[in-house]
């Protein structure tokens, strides 16, 4: 066996070893961490690119931990969809290191550092795990990893507010944890195996089984928790807003989206499409509160002052469209489902990062003490602005995109008044975001003596919000590209694969 | 002749976008960055004008751009009523341009580049609406010229702007969201949204569908402000008025109008429209949107709010003449898109005009401006009769077919309609002639500083009103010729 062969687990292991030696040179010295997690993330990114390749390529890649056979060992899978999700979620982590430099930096204590980049790597150790996982239990224990990590990134400004919000997050995220692994005790119970392909192929013959239901609803609720699917977002808000800018980018972008992985993986390859349609019917709840999710989330975020919130509540409403995806369960739906996956990630990423940019410069999220700050931050304002229009759904950005596959898919359904909520739920997007255009762009003629120090942030930090928000256009106008494997993903995901 | 494949579609796109990009790179350097949007003007004219003959032969001119989504790729497709509003938009827009930087100079607005940056990506949208091959295509550019126009409505950031343009969104956006929703509905009907000549809906749906679905169509082009969906256009005369003349004649409205016509024509089609009864709440809708409309300007002082009433009401002509399922009736609309244009043209940059040269907005104010401004006087009162429809200048043509269009459509009383109609327009025009010709101010010395604007304003202002008139003595160069071949594709066989 080759290097290559290995990759799968070399994903997982990578920044496990990063993190220690992270730890090990900043013991040295505190300068070594960053180029250490940076070499890290960029190498996770090519082994990513390389895996989704030889998915591409050759079909689904299994891999034995240690050599031992499921169901005794461990099996790590990447199919499509789990390796559409790898390279987005890399892509973004790396955009995001990229980005921490500066930022960390000015808004992590000194003497935290080192911790933060140890930590850091932890996160995308158990993140990536979740991701290319075949074994429940396993996905559980990537899940406690990366939930671990995340409370403590999330309080590493030392705020009390941070701590409040961490600590929120780190109670929800427990009964979160509790419901899956209760979810993942019974479907044991029910089958004997803890191997996704086997429960898949076991649980047909139990889906009679009130076990199976509980464990169904248990992990459907446990994982809605961790996608803060309205209305179990209440711990999302305060996470976001309180987080260091570069962690509210990477939990906002890679984190939300490996939990909502998850919760495909286990609707859609655990269970399957006929258990959720047919058998337990759930997908008519889904969708109701899904567009519930989008409007709520929508009206909650145009009522924000705080920028970074604003985004946090928008983050709910989009999570809302996700969820949209799996109510309609047509193909059409679900590949707009999953390319909103791969364009909420990127835009939503750009956003937080221009929203820390201006934290950095001005020290602010304010929205009302921000009139005018597009003449100072032109650049980075311009990069909002774009990656606004994404989130409304302008054409031809990747937001328009996945929107209208979401619409087409309804349609395609039979269920025109989800699809006119919807398309509302965007005109609810272009007011939270038109407030922040409106206030930078043509707001504040009065208090412009007062910021005429304010300037453009540093350009490690502008240049990955500038990519992401020209790939906000790019993904939109060639998105034939992504298309092509999320069009397998999906077609694997419904035939239960 | 055939369909051909070039990449000049592409190119008069792409000519004013990369302009766009100059006018940024550029923005410090006032003459540079205004010798792009001229350069670009020119260039972009050019290209339309370039892909005339072959038009005029019969031909059409497609070019796929990208492969995007179900229900259409993002493709190109020139034919005759494309370029009906292609070379009306590349003509005014140069127009347009040399008079904006007279304006904006004289005036000394603030943030120009910002200006001619969005006045460049809304001219290509605008030319991406007439060239586009199917209704997904066109609702690309049809949101993306909606939201590059609201930082020119925006332009002078007083609350009393933002506020408008927050009214100028939502009706946009709005109506955005509901063209989204018919182009999904079609393609879910028939598993297409390309332009047919003659409509390709016929069959495919109830009628009951079909009917909420041109209601669709009907609010999605809000751009077209019919009533009661007109308040965002008043509105949004808070704007520059280059920004109003842009609105008004070169691509907004337009879009909206043009949309309409090409949803009539090549997607329903005129006997699928008959026998759904769509005429009819068509004809309702644009009788009173003329008649109200008029009635509203007659009561505006202001006088650029009046001439967007003015708009409200001409706009509904084109409507009224879709609604008459007819070919005169449906030549007279297509003809009104280009003649109206030229002549509103000229009395939003005489407005302008006014507004440089004497600070005046209310045409209270106005008495005696017409000694003082002779010429500019004299080609508003030209514009004026021509939009009441009197000779010698184009308006005339396009009313005329809509009045034989009403009676060969079985709708005699329509030419009620026409007939109130042109008296009301007279009745809000007559008055503005008299006050500037035949008034005197008050005060004998208070127009002393006063005199015509500067040539980059007045030369355009005499160019629209001289087209206006040439259009009447040769309307076949080249718009009826146009239109007839446009008329002639979607009528073939049929009819009705």
């Amino acid at each position: 066996m080759t290097l290559i062969d290995h990759l799968p687990v070399l994903l997982v292991a990578g920044p496990i070893v990063a993190s220690l030696l992270t730890l090990v040179a900043g013991w040295h010295d505190r300068r070594l961490c960053y180029p250490i997690a940076l070499a890290a993330v960029l190498g996770e990114f090519a082994a990513a690119l390389v895996i989704f390749r030889q998915v591409m390529g050759g079909g689904t890649v299994r891999y034995d931990v240690g050599g031992w056979a499921p169901p005794m060992g461990i099996e790590l899978v990447i199919d499509t969809f789990g390796g559409f999700i790898l390279a987005t979620i890399m892509l973004l982590a790396l955009m995001t290191t990229l980005y921490a430099f500066r930022s960390v930096t000015k808004e992590i204590p000194t003497e935290k550092t080192v911790s933060f980049y140890v930590i850091f790597q932890v996160l995308l150790a158990g993140l990536i795990g979740m991701t290319i996982t075949g074994d429940v239990f396993n996905l559980y224990v990537f899940l406690e990893i990366s939930s671990i990590a995340a409370y403590t990134l999330i309080s590493a400004t030392r705020k009390p507010h941070a701590y409040v919000a961490s600590y929120n997050y780190l109670v929800l995220g427990s009964i979160a944890a509790g419901f899956i692994l209760l979810g993942i005790g019974n479907l044991y119970v029910a089958t004997g195996t803890l191997n996704m392909a086997e429960l898949a192929a076991m649980l047909p013959g139990s889906y009679d089984l009130a076990t199976v239901h509980a464990a169904f609803l248990f992990l459907i609720i446990g994982f809605s928790i961790k996608a803060a699917f309205f209305p179990l977002h209440l711990w999302l808000p305060d996470a976001y807003t309180e987080s260091p800018s570069a962690v509210t980018v990477l939990i906002a972008t890679v984190m939300a989206k490996v939990s909502v992985y998850a919760l495909f993986r286990f609707l859609f390859s655990v269970f399957t499409l006929a258990y959720i349609t047919e058998i337990y019917p759930v997908t008519g709840v889904v969708l109701l509160i899904a567009t519930i999710a989008i409007v709520a989330g929508a009206i909650l975020a145009i009522a924000q002052d705080d920028l970074k919130r604003l985004l946090a509540y928008s983050s709910v409403s989009q999570i809302g469209y996700i969820m949209f995806a799996v109510g309609v369960a047509n193909q059409i739906a679900l590949e707009g489902g999953l390319l909103h996956i791969l364009g909420h990630a990127v835009m939503k990423g750009c956003l937080f990062m221009v929203a820390g940019l201006i934290i950095y410069q001005t020290g602010t999220a304010r929205l009302s003490e921000l009139g005018g700050i597009a003449r100072k931050m032109p650049l980075s304002c311009a990069a909002f602005a774009l990656a606004g229009a994404s989130m409304i759904g302008i054409p031809p950005t990747i937001g328009f995109m996945s929107k209208y596959y979401l619409v087409l898919g309804a349609f395609e359904a039979g269920l025109w008044p989800y699809a006119a909520v919807l398309l509302v739920g965007s005109l609810l997007a272009a007011a939270y975001i038109w407030r922040f255009i409106e206030i930078a762009y043509f707001g504040g003629h009065h208090d412009e003596h007062h910021r005429t120090e304010i300037r453009e942030g540093p350009a490690s930090m502008l240049a990955p919000a500038l990519g992401l928000s020209l790939l906000c256009l790019l993904l939109g106008i060639f998105v034939a590209v992504p298309l092509e494997a999320i069009g397998l993903a999906v077609a694997q995901l419904l035939g239960g694969a | 002749m055939p369909d051909v494949s070039g990449l000049l579609p592409a190119v008069t796109i792409a000519i004013p976008l990369l302009a766009a990009v100059l006018i940024l790179i550029t923005g410090r350097h006032e003459n540079l960055r205004e010798t792009a949007t001229i350069v670009a003007a020119l260039a972009m004219l050019g290209s339309v004008a370039s892909m005339l003959p072959s038009i005029l032969d019969g031909g059409r001119v497609t070019l796929v751009l990208l492969p995007m989504v179900p229900g259409g790729d993002l493709a190109l497709r020139v034919d005759a009523f494309g370029m009906v509003f292609a070379l009306t938009a590349a003509a005014l827009w140069l127009l347009n341009s040399f008079y904006a930087i007279g304006y904006m100079r004289a005036l000394q607005e603030h943030a120009q580049t910002r200006f001619f940056f969005c006045l460049a990506v809304a001219i290509a949208a605008a030319i991406g609406i007439a060239f586009s091959a199917n209704l997904l295509t066109l609702f690309v550019f049809y949101e993306i010229l909606t939201v590059i126009t609201y930082p020119l409505v925006v332009h002078i950031e007083t609350p009393e702007a933002m506020k408008a343009g927050r009214k100028y969104l939502a009706y946009l956006l709005v109506g955005g969201i509901f063209l989204l929703a018919a182009t999904v509905l079609t393609y879910i009907l028939t598993g297409t949204t390309d332009f047919v000549p003659g409509g390709f809906l016929a069959g495919s749906g109830a009628a009951l569908t079909l009917q909420i679905l041109f209601g669709l169509f009907l609010v999605g082009f809000v751009k077209a402000a019919w009533m009661p969906l007109h308040a965002w256009l008043p509105a949004a005369m808070i704007a520059p008025t280059p920004v109003s003349a842009f609105l008004h004649a070169v691509a907004v409205v337009t879009a909206g109008v043009f949309g309409i016509v090409r949803v009539a024509g090549w997607v329903f089609g005129m006997p699928l429209m008959a026998s759904l009864g769509l005429g009819v709440v068509l004809a309702v809708i644009a009788s009173l949107t003329i008649v109200t409309a008029s009635l509203f300007a007659l009561a505006e002082d202001n006088l650029k709010r009046r001439l967007a009433y003015s708009t409200v009401s001409q706009l509904s002509y084109i409507l009224l003449g879709v609604s008459m399922l007819s070919v005169a009736g449906m030549t007279g609309a297509m003809a009104h898109i280009p003649f109206h244009a030229f002549m509103k043209i000229t009395l939003f940059f005489v407005a302008g005009a006014v507004i440089v040269s004497a600070g005046r907005e209310r045409i209270s104010d106005m008495k005696g401006l017409g000694h003082k401004m002779p010429v500019t006087t004299l080609m508003f009162a030209a514009a004026a009769i021509g939009i009441c429809g009197l000779p010698p200048l184009c308006g005339i043509i396009s009313k005329i077919y809509l009045a034989i269009g009403a009676v060969e459509g079985g709708m005699p009383i329509l030419l009620l309609v026409l007939i109130a109609s042109a008296v009301l327009n007279a009745a809000y025009f007559f008055p503005i002639i008299y006050t500037m010709l035949v008034d005197r101010p008050a005060d004998p010395h208070a127009l002393d500083a006063v005199s015509e604007p500067p040539l980059t304003m007045l030369v355009p202002i005499v160019l629209t009103a001289v087209i206006s008139m040439l259009l009447f003595f040769f309307p076949s160069v080249p718009f009826m010729d146009l239109v007839r071949i446009a008329i002639g594709e979607i009528t073939t066989g049929v009819v009705p």
